[in-house]
């Protein structure tokens, strides 16, 4: 620890040191989120399958390609090919076709090609993940970044102020237009197929930011410490980025959330209706739709496509709703109550007004 | 500005107004993708053996080959006509107007979102007061995993899974409006109304019944919304003074929820559920399309799959225009319930 004096020598400023500093913010966050995850059980089950999924997509990703440079052959975490059926008459059943209930070789059966559906559930999610984190990323960075234009530079009759009103014309057109009904439209004149679908979701996603991003900025630029800094000669930039980004990140990062899962709704139903990824490639909606016939009678192929996007979309919307009511100061307060022992809490629950 | 009767409509026409740029712009962008960012549409349409002359042929009809701002006052003059097109020879509809096959299917999906909607508020904000009423106990974490697990569901799941297993299981149809088709006119393609008018009243249950499936599962994925929202403000609603004094004056936990505090938070479920009407026509693609609900998403899903642009474009901006209008409704029922609001 350094003391530092500064003017005539009577004031001490204590200067603790980057790392004690760091030290002392990363206590306070990592307790806070213990605090958060006790107080709401569903966030911290949210947070742990998102974990569990990220990694496994990561893993499904990267151990193949790194086993193959290191060991001399890649290491397969599919335990069976997801793309390549093979279905021999032996194995045929009544219907004649492969398809069968799960089993121990199987754990979640196989489709009527011999695929084993806990492979082509798994081969799918690393694309679905991917694209309902991308897809999102830059909605976020495009439309955030013109939203921190709008709400920031809006004073009229100034180059901001025109900028800033462009900007929002062309997002309230954009916001228009239902995402998924243009998105169809654009997949349809760009041709089919994943790039298509990813540039499609791309055009339609970035204006919810604009939105967002602005009333954020224009809450929180009157506020007495954006003044403040500004009284103090800071630099617009400065401001910009260290006193008003800081304070918008938050509601953004819960939308980001919540966001993941419909960009990997919509994605894959895009799939679905047949104009998005080509049936071959192992993905969660063309998936159910290619195992559409089969619901009544091999529920398991289209159950195990449909539980993927289930479960993944569920546990980034229980840790979204959670952030978002931990961050929300005006929720907090019920948090904190439930977060008393359950004695406590039946208490305060009772004197409080709610 | 107040609230009498003329603020009201100075407030409605002031916003009729200014939705014209936005229609503009809509129009501007559906034209830039389907005349802009497609190379040559005729290559696919004229099919993947054409003879150079039959894709030249497809260009002129089109007037494709015309330099690009001519095309575009083409294409804007056309549409406000009224000249939308026809459908082409590959599509269902082949040789009928795009306009009238449009009037036709807007009722039918109107009919099917406005019972998603009456399901979603019937259900879903009862739901969000009894999870905020209860907040942090099992009710409310079981209102939470509800709603999430219906926002989790894709619609073409939900929907799947209601057409093959839900509706024979329980005796529902699922497919159509009706059973037979129908004897008497059906001049609004609103299916209970029509059946209703022409005092059919074995019909207008028929066509009720065919709504329940489809419109449950369009509102099943939305239903999160309208219980979240509900749940926020109630949240935010409950701990105010004038609550208290309502419990105090001894009134009952019902009228107390569902009087006060309710009427209160309604104001931002409102905006929600207008803001929601997108999402909702987004939906009835994909869900008129597993019910053959003969509407406008079943019209573009054709139009899309069979590369019909006139189709296509018609129905991205009916689209757009039913977002911008539903969110008109919805700033004008937020008036309706929020005294304070003032008419500008």
């Amino acid at each position: 620890m350094t003391e530092k004096r500064i003017g005539d020598g009577t004031a001490v400023v204590r200067d603790e040191g980057a790392w004690t500093r760091r030290r002392r913010f990363l206590t306070a966050a990592a307790k806070g989120f213990l605090r958060v995850m006790r107080a709401n059980p569903l966030t911290f089950i949210g947070f742990i399958m998102v974990v569990i999924i990220a990694v496994l997509a990561l893993l499904i990703l990267v151990v193949p390609p790194i086993s193959q440079v290191l060991l001399g052959h890649a290491v397969a975490i599919l335990p069976y090919d997801p793309v390549i059926g093979d279905c021999p008459p032996a194995l045929y059943n009544a219907a004649g076709n492969c398809a069968y209930p799960p089993s121990g070789t199987h754990v979640l059966g196989t489709d009527n090609l011999n695929r084993d559906m806990f492979s082509r559930v798994l081969a799918a999610l690393p694309l679905d993940l991917f694209i309902g984190f991308t897809v999102t990323g830059f909605a976020l960075l495009v439309g955030g970044g013109l939203g921190l234009v709008a709400g920031f530079w809006d004073t009229p009759r100034t180059l901001g102020g025109f900028v800033s009103a462009v900007i929002m014309r062309v997002t309230d057109i954009f916001l228009a237009f239902p995402s998924l009904v243009l998105a169809l439209a654009i997949a349809a004149s760009l041709g089919r197929g994943t790039g298509p679908s990813i540039l499609a979701i791309l055009f339609t996603w970035w204006p919810y930011y604009v939105r967002l991003v602005r009333g954020e900025v224009l809450a929180v630029k009157h506020q007495p410490y954006v003044v403040a800094a500004r009284a103090a000669g800071v630099s617009n930039l400065r401001i910009l980025f260290r006193h008003v980004l800081r304070n918008v990140i938050e509601p953004v990062v819960v939308y980001y959330t919540l966001d993941v899962g419909t960009v990997i709704v919509t994605f894959s139903t895009i799939s679905f209706i047949g104009i998005g990824v080509p049936l071959n490639v192992p993905e969660w909606g063309n998936m159910v739709l290619g195992y559409e016939t089969y619901l009544l009678s091999y529920p398991w192929t289209i159950l195990s496509a449909g539980a993927a996007i289930f479960v993944t979309v569920l546990a980034l919307s229980l840790l979204g709703d959670g952030l978002r009511d931990v961050l929300d100061p005006r929720s907090r307060r019920v948090l904190a109550q439930a977060a008393l022992p359950s004695t406590l809490a039946g208490v305060s629950a009772a004197k409080a007004p709610g | 500005m107040g609230r009498n009767r003329s603020d009201l409509i100075v407030f409605v026409g002031r916003r009729l107004v200014q939705l014209v740029p936005v229609l503009l712009g809509v129009m501007i962008i559906t034209f830039f993708f389907t005349h802009v960012a497609v190379p040559d549409p005729c290559a696919i349409w004229a099919g993947a053996h054409a003879q150079p002359y039959q894709i030249q042929n497809c260009r002129s009809t089109f007037g494709l080959d015309k330099p690009l701002p001519d095309q575009f006052v083409a294409y804007l003059s056309s549409l406000l006509s009224g000249n939308w097109g026809k459908n082409p020879p590959s599509t269902v509809l082949a040789g009928t107007p795009v306009l009238t096959s449009i009037a036709i299917a807007f009722p039918e999906t109107l009919e099917l979102v406005i019972a998603a909607l009456l399901i979603m508020v019937v259900i879903g904000i009862p739901l969000g007061v009894a999870a905020a009423s209860n907040s942090g106990r099992w009710v409310d974490h079981l209102v939470r995993t509800l709603y999430l697990s219906g926002w989790a569901t894709p619609t073409y799941l939900g929907g799947v899974v209601a057409a093959i297993a839900i509706g024979p299981a329980l005796g529902l149809p699922s497919t159509g409006t009706f059973s037979s088709n129908p004897t008497f006119a059906q001049s609004l393609h609103f299916s209970v109304l029509d059946a209703l008018f022409a005092g059919n009243l074995g019909a207008t249950l028929d066509a009720i019944l065919h709504l329940i499936l489809p419109a449950s599962a369009l509102a099943f994925l939305n239903l999160g919304i309208a219980t979240r929202m509900t749940r926020g403000s109630m949240l935010e609603v409950l701990p105010m003074d004038y609550i208290k004094t309502a419990r105090m004056k001894g009134l009952s936990d019902f009228w107390v929820l569902y009087k006060h505090a309710l009427r209160n938070s309604l104001i931002s479920t409102t905006t929600v559920l207008g803001i929601t009407a997108g999402t909702l026509l987004s939906g009835t693609v994909v869900i008129e399309n597993i019910f053959q609900w003969p509407g406008i998403g079943f019209y573009a899903y054709d139009a899309i799959l069979h590369y019909n642009f006139v189709g296509t474009i018609a129905v991205v901006i009916v689209f757009a225009a039913g977002v911008v209008v539903a969110n008109l409704v919805a700033d004008i029922m937020y008036g309706f319930l929020d005294p304070r609001v003032e008419w500008r």
